[in-house]
């Protein structure tokens, strides 16, 4: 057969215009169709990004939460009654908000700020720069390095400013593994610190943070706190709560299912369309392979391999393609929301094989209807 | 006494429905040996080529049997039919048929790399074939930057690559001018004919009749009469 693939490897590839819109059509709908994945998923990943960084195994939250950063306190009862659930090693309150900071130069800046447990500091970041201890001492905040980090004013251990009219002061720079949706920088405090310079409602608990004594005590500890009338989810339910919610009530996901499937269209049309002048212009040329004695099996067989060799070519560039800009991109901002996925490619791919079928069917059942008495008569 | 290469028994074969019939075959019945060439000759529309496709195995008949080398070729399955055509029958067709973006030597290639020979080696032996129709050194080049004449070379090189038993060449020297047309035909006597190949010709060229080992006259369907070749051989 090897004389055979290297027969429709010519036959396909040194028609050369024809093979290079193949390639650009399927190429270029394989680099939209992951390039708008891999920005949801960007978009999605930094949604939860407070979910990831504290990192807690079960979080306890009032039921209509539908992404971390619109909280709903939760009454104080709530991590009592956590806490005496059998199962759970320990339960710790966390304080998740918003506020106005005053910087050093007199501008106003929009923070997110965590308070974390005072006796457990659950929870906490790693340190860059100084010690998590020193977020005891008065006024100190821990500042996330993360990519909102120049909007505070690339601040030092020692920066001052304001917050809610209470002094702050900068004690301690901390690493994050994923970056706010909300292009805010982010601020770790005590929770106690944090509701005293945070105006709030009654109920000052944003989420109460469980750790299990087993995996096992999981799902207990969800049908207790279910009887509180109150919801228990993991780290990972949590994330794909905060996924849905953008996925399905936010328009964000219907749009990025729209572009994907036009970039499909757009590549099956393109390279359907091209693959199917290819096959019409060599009709003939088909017809006299027939007659010469090609089987069928033979040229189904030639047909299947020019389809999956330019569609594979075509999605190996396509996902060169976004690798390259969206490491460009990211080289340039620092704040470009963008993950390529392996769920990602992997649709790509299958939408990909569905282009290569189609254009395959199209071709097979032209040349299977040729006569080879045509090619006689001319 | 010469061996049978194909016999045809009572071949008709009609086309469309009603109104729009035409019948194209009535009865053929012909016997083609090793050793000759055979010409099929008539006006257009005669059904020559019609004939030349039921004979080799391409269309189908209404009615009648074709015979070669003991199989009855209507009796194969499709696939067969191919597998039989690849291994004994050569095409020389009317418009040639080669790939312009193959080089002369892919293009006559092709029936042994379908014959599941190794590339490299399909492409020696082309070459050979390309020297014996006198295209020695044009193996690299497309057929497109070839002549008329040097085309219809390439094709014949094509047909006789796999050494098929049967040679069928449909109007071989429609689109060549007169020299260059007699000489192809002469060279293919001459060169590609042998005691165990059986010629086939279909032509309405009466410039080279005399090269027909016997000539078969065909009109509205039916083989009228049959002469000798001009030349005398035995
Ligand atoms: N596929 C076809 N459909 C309808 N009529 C056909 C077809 N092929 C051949 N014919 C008719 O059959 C007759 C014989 O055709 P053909 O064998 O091509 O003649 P020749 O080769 O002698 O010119 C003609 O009348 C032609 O119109
Ligand atoms: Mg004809």
């Amino acid at each position: 057969m090897g004389g055979i693939l290297k027969l429709a490897y010519k036959l396909l590839v040194n028609d050369r215009a024809k093979f290079l819109t193949l390639l650009v059509g399927i190429s270029f709908a394989v680099f939209l169709m992951i390039m708008m994945m891999s920005m949801f998923a960007g978009v999605l990943n930094r949604a939860s990004a407070t979910v990831i960084n504290i990192g807690a195994d079960i979080w306890v939250m009032d039921p209509s939460v539908q992404t971390v950063a619109n909280t709903i306190g939760l009454p104080g009862y709530v991590l009592d009654a956590t806490r005496s659930i059998p199962g759970v090693k320990f339960a710790v309150p966390l304080f998740s908000g918003g506020a106005l900071v005053k910087l050093g130069n007199g501008t106003y800046q929009a923070v997110n700020v965590v308070g974390l447990d005072d006796t457990s500091l659950f929870g906490r970041p790693r340190m860059l720069e100084g010690s998590i201890q020193d977020i005891f001492a008065e006024n100190s905040f821990i500042v996330l390095h993360d990519s909102e980090f120049h909007k505070f004013g690339d601040p030092k251990i020692g920066t001052t400013f304001e917050l809610n009219d209470h002094r702050g002061k900068i004690v301690g720079i901390a690493e994050t593994t994923s970056s706010s949706l909300f292009g805010v920088p982010t601020l770790y405090t005590t929770y106690y610190r944090a509701i005293q310079y945070i105006p709030n409602p009654r109920f000052t608990i944003s989420y109460v943070l469980v750790e299990p004594k087993t995996p096992a005590d999981i799902p207990l500890i969800k049908q207790q706190v279910k009887a509180l009338g109150y919801l228990a989810l993991t780290r990972e339910e949590f994330q794909q709560r905060i996924s849905d919610f953008y996925m399905y009530q936010t328009g964000i996901g219907m749009n990025i299912l729209l572009m994907t499937g036009i970039s499909f269209i757009v590549g099956l049309s393109i390279s359907g369309q091209t693959f199917y002048t290819f096959i019409l212009e060599n009709l003939d040329k088909f017809g006299a392979l027939k007659a010469i004695g090609t089987s069928s099996r033979v040229l189904i067989f030639m047909i299947l391999f020019q389809a999956s060799f330019t569609a594979l070519t075509g999605y190996g560039l396509g996902v060169g393609l976004c690798t390259l800009s969206t490491t460009l991109a990211k080289m340039r901002l620092p704040d470009y929301a963008s993950r390529i996925t392996y769920p990602s490619l992997l649709l790509a791919l299958v939408m990909v094989t569905i282009i290569a079928a189609f254009s395959s069917y199209i071709g097979v059942r032209k040349v299977l209807r040729i006569e080879p008495f045509d090619i006689f008569r001319g | 006494m010469p061996t049978v290469a194909i016999k045809a028994v009572g071949l008709t074969k009609g086309f469309g429905e009603g109104e729009a019939r035409t019948v194209a075959l009535r009865d053929v019945n012909l016997e083609m040996y090793f050793g000759e060439m055979v010409y099929v000759v008539g006006p257009s529309g005669s059904g020559k080529t019609t004939l030349l496709s039921v004979l080799s195995g391409i269309l189908r008949p209404d009615t009648g049997t074709v015979l070669s080398e003991g199989v009855d070729l209507w009796s194969l399955k499709n696939d067969e039919l191919a597998a039989f055509r690849l291994s004994k029958i050569g095409f020389v067709f009317q418009d040639y048929h080669l790939f312009p973006r193959l080089t002369t030597a892919e293009n006559v290639a092709i029936p042994l790399i379908l014959k599941r020979k190794n590339w490299d080696e399909s492409l020696v032996e082309a070459a050979k074939y390309l020297d014996i129709v006198g295209l020695k050194g044009r193996a690299d080049l497309p057929p497109v930057k070839l002549s008329g004449g040097e085309q219809q070379r390439v094709a014949i090189a094509r047909a006789i690559v796999g050494q098929p038993d049967i040679l069928i060449m449909d109007e071989p020297t429609a689109s060549l001018d007169g020299d260059t047309g007699r000489s192809i035909v002469s060279f293919v006597k001459e060169n590609i004919l042998n005691q165990n190949r059986c010629i086939l010709i279909v032509t309405h060229d009466s410039r080279i009749y005399e090269f027909a080992s016997r000539i078969l006259h065909m009109e509205d369907g039916r083989l009228t009469n049959e002469e000798k070749g001009k030349e005398d051989e035995d």
